[in-house]
């Protein structure tokens, strides 16, 4: 019996760093036909998700996905990377789902595949599939655990003989050691410290946190392949405030340069960091609503904090450049206020000069490396209750992924001139 | 801590690659005008070391991108993208005569690449790199399976590309140093031919029994492969290298129960005792033996063998009776084999017999004998151990570096083009256009 051959589909490269684009080529097609270019991803939490683009192909049998239009599906348009941004959970998923890598030694496997037709294409065998590759870490990078005292925390080691510049890696109010930041970044050339700061029952005080951050600085700073002048901050969401708060109030971590992403900027004196997200709600708790989807916003009990001076952390004795990358649609904090409250307190010791301000349109709070799904709402565990609740982060998918892809490489370009420039330069003060 | 040293960045993109992609090497951060070495370093699976050098001058933004500025000097000049692969060579003190091949095709090759201060063409080994990042070469693309075949007393190794399959098929043959070689085979899978590895030479029947396989084993080997539930069984293609050449012509136009949609014979001949078997066709060229040449290296070439091209009709397969598209790829300073005057042989033959439109040739001026997928070293001459003399020389394969290594790529990409062609297009209802490439 004469089998067809079947399409030939090629993506270029088939392994990459997660930050790396890759090209989808669809050939020997039947000519001007309908199909479907899909991704698919088993996550390890054991979820399916998947991205999908409606293409015709042209009078040579081809569908690039690099070059042509999606006319349907979870993006459309011409969107080379839209098979990874645009990736949700399947069909009859549990909600409130989010992808974050957790092994990093290994690559997130991606399943690129074409069926014929548009609608209903999951009811039929795929024509052709290639497994893809995309990687945290690059060939080279060291993974190496720390638990020196006290810190815990995963360092991230670029190859070759350095020195090279530092980074401490923070995320966010939702805790647990989240590597795959820090190895991107080291693969990007920056020692990194991934550290982990929410545990229960360890750090029993901001002030004692205080501390802990030090060391953890400190660590890397002392790092034989570190260069001790070029190490910097950064953060994401509570991550950020930690950031502010070492460079403002710390005599002994003293940043080069300082990159807060969805950052606020209070500080609970004497409370435990972990209990932040609690006291507030506790305070303001007439200003926490949900939405139609009974998803918690928290945004405006942040608004509640820019008035009082007493809540923020003192930014205007900041001296190291600072890079702010915020969401215009943030339901999570008010980042964009807080950002331009930031600017007001600079301006007034004349020091905005060391601000740079990064503000995306319908981009949400999770601002993550390029290509990542995009997560308006997600499950958390609000931290000493452990209640569990779905948090708006806002944002919607398409912009947000431009602004993840805009921000990473201003980002990257933002950590190459502090932390890789020349010392002539314009210097700290 | 010396500023210089913090500055420079390099990159290398994809960091992953398969072994035919190109990759781009970016230098960062230098001075303006800083003289600079781009310096690769390999390990092989033998332990022994090859490295391969560029000269470059920072532009006045401090940069060197290697694939569009000219390297001053090294082991490439001018501007090669891909010249830290092809221009690898042993490093000096190693033993003579190496030729860089890889056993393993399920782990990657890794290279060290790395940038010193300065031009230099020596020492690198003793001194501190300004930086440097490792990349990774690999034969075969991910979901690619590399499935051991031993059924039937066959020696082989089938790779079948990822995704559900049907793929065309390949039968692929090396030549006269006989062993199991994987990754050419592993390489096109990762380009969706299913690719079967023939070891035909040095089986594991022939080194149990002394004795050399007949045709049945080439045809066995094909019902294998067409017969795969993931194999299109009428879409089959057949590759040969040098020896692998003579069998596959053979199989091509004498085999009643091998139908071959298209061949491709790399750096070989048509010259051989028509219808003899493996064994009887290497002691036609044993017979021949006399008329090795050695240069003034001692290196043995083996050209002239099969020279002059015989008028005799059964001492040449009958190409004028092939029925299916043929491409012959060549090089013209071929030392080991008459290719080239094979090719224009069999072009003769062809055109008289009106079959000449089947037929495409790629001839390479100043390319060897050793025609290999792109980006590997070049080796001039090697050790060779015959499997039919068992004598270990260093044999001449001819070609100078650069223009071989050019032939490489050229003939790789064409070789993929031609098969795709007549593996994945060709005469179907609803039939397709023309591949754009």
């Amino acid at each position: 019996m004469l089998r067809a051959a079947p399409p030939l589909l090629s993506v270029q490269p088939t392994r990459a760093l997660v930050d790396e684009q890759f090209s989808v080529l669809v050939e020997k097609l039947p000519l001007a036909c309908p199909v479907t270019v899909r991704s698919l991803h088993h996550s390890e939490d054991k979820d399916d998700w998947e991205a999908y683009g409606f293409y015709v192909s042209d009078h040579r049998g081809v569908v690039s996905v690099s070059e042509d239009l999606s006319f349907g599906g979870t993006y459309t348009g011409k969107e080379p990377m839209g098979l990874l941004w645009s990736m949700r959970p399947v069909p009859g998923s549990r909600s409130g789902l989010r992808l974050r890598r957790r092994n990093v030694c290994g690559p997130m496997l991606v399943n690129i595949l074409v069926y014929s037709g548009h609608e209903g294409f999951r009811g039929r065998a795929p024509l052709a599939s290639v497994l893809t590759e995309r990687w945290h870490m690059a060939p080279g990078v060291q993974r190496i655990k720390v638990g020196q005292e006290g810190v815990r925390g995963t360092l991230f080691i670029p190859p070759g003989p350095g020195p090279f510049p530092g980074l401490l890696d923070l995320w966010g109010g939702g805790g647990g050691l989240v590597e795959y930041r820090a190895a991107l970044l080291a693969s990007r050339g920056y020692v990194s410290l991934a550290l982990e700061y929410f545990s229960a029952g360890e750090l029993q005080s901001a002030d004692v946190e205080f501390s802990y951050f030090e060391t953890a600085f400190n660590i890397i700073k002392e790092h034989p392949k570190v260069m001790a002048d070029r190490v910097g901050l950064f953060g994401l969401s509570l991550g950020s405030m930690v950031s502010l708060y070492l460079a403002s109030e710390s005599t002994v971590v003293q940043p080069r340069c300082i990159v807060c992403i969805s950052g606020n900027y209070c500080y609970p004196r004497g409370q435990m960091l972990r209990g932040v997200n609690e006291n507030l709600r506790n305070r303001y708790f007439d200003k926490e609503r949900v939405d139609e989807n009974n998803h918690h916003i928290w945004r405006d009990i942040s608004l509640e904090i820019i008035k009082d001076p007493a809540e923020k952390v003192n930014v205007s004795k900041i001296s190291a450049p600072m890079l702010l990358v915020n969401g215009c649609d943030d339901q999570n904090w008010c980042t964009v206020e807080t950002a331009e409250d930031i600017t007001q307190m600079m301006r007034a010791v004349g020091k905005e000069h060391l601000l740079s301000k990064l503000a995306y349109p319908d981009t949400g709070h999770l601002i993550e490396p390029p290509y990542s799904p995009h997560f308006r709402a997600t499950n958390f565990i609000v931290d000493i209750t452990k209640k569990k609740v779905i948090l708006l982060w806002g944002g919607q998918t398409k912009p947000h992924s431009d602004a993840q892809e805009d921000a990473w490489r201003k980002i990257l370009s933002f950590l190459q001139h502090h932390l890789y420039g020349s010392p002539t330069l314009k210097a700290r003060m | 801590m010396d500023r210089k040293q913090c500055c420079v960045k390099l990159s290398v993109q994809p960091s992953r690659g398969l072994v035919d992609e190109k990759f781009v090497v970016l230098v960062q951060n230098a001075f303006p005008g800083f003289q600079l070495t781009v310096h690769a370093h390999h390990q092989c699976e033998d332990g022994h070391g090859w490295e391969a050098f560029g000269h470059y001058t920072a532009d006045a933004t401090g940069t060197v991108n290697v694939s569009e500025d000219p390297s001053l000097g090294g082991t490439y000049s001018g501007a090669e993208p891909m010249g830290l692969l092809w221009s690898l060579r042993p490093v000096p003190g190693s033993k003579p005569g190496l030729r860089m091949r890889k056993k393993n095709v399920q782990t990657p090759m890794e290279i060290t690449v790395s940038v010193y201060q300065g031009h230099q063409t020596e020492g690198f080994v003793d001194q501190v790199p300004l930086t440097g990042v490792v990349v990774e070469r690999w034969y075969m693309a991910p979901g690619v399976q590399r499935i051991p075949i031993s059924e039937d007393g066959l020696t082989a190794t089938l790779f079948l590309p990822s995704g559900p399959g049907p793929f065309p098929g390949l039968l692929d043959l090396w030549g006269g140093g006989g062993q199991l070689v994987e990754y050419r085979a592993a390489l096109l899978a990762s380009h969706g031919i299913a690719s079967l590895a023939l070891d035909y030479l040095t089986s594991k029947i022939t080194m149990e029994t002394g004795k050399m396989v007949d045709n049945q084993y080439f045809e066995t080997a094909y019902r294998v492969l067409q017969q795969h539930p993931q194999v299109l069984g009428s879409r089959i293609a057949m590759l040969g290298l040098s020896f692998g050449t003579s069998v596959t012509l053979k199989m091509a136009v004498y085999s009643q129960v091998v139908k071959l949609r298209c061949v491709v014979c790399i750096s070989g001949s048509h010259v051989q005792p028509v219808d003899g078997s493996v064994e009887q066709i290497l002691s036609f060229f044993h017979k021949n033996a006399d008329k090795t040449r050695f240069n003034e290296d001692n290196e043995a070439i083996w050209r002239d063998l099969l020279l002059p091209i015989p008028t005799d009709p059964s001492l040449k397969v009958d190409v004028g009776r092939l029925q299916c598209p043929l491409l012959l790829v060549v090089g013209e300073d071929d030392q080991n084999w008459p290719a080239y005057e094979s090719a224009m042989d069999m072009k003769e033959m062809m055109e008289r017999a009106g079959n000449s439109h089947l037929l495409t040739i790629l001839s390479y001026p100043n390319a060897g004998h050793l025609i290999e997928p792109p980006y590997t070293p070049h080796a001039r001459a090697s050790s060779f151990r015959t499997v039919s003399t068992r004598l270990k020389l260093m044999a001449l394969w001819g070609g100078q570096t650069a223009e071989h290594s050019r032939a490489q790529e050229d003939s790789w990409k064409k070789m993929l083009a031609f098969l795709r062609e007549n593996l994945y297009g060709g005469t179907d209802p609803g039939a397709r256009s023309i591949s754009h490439l």
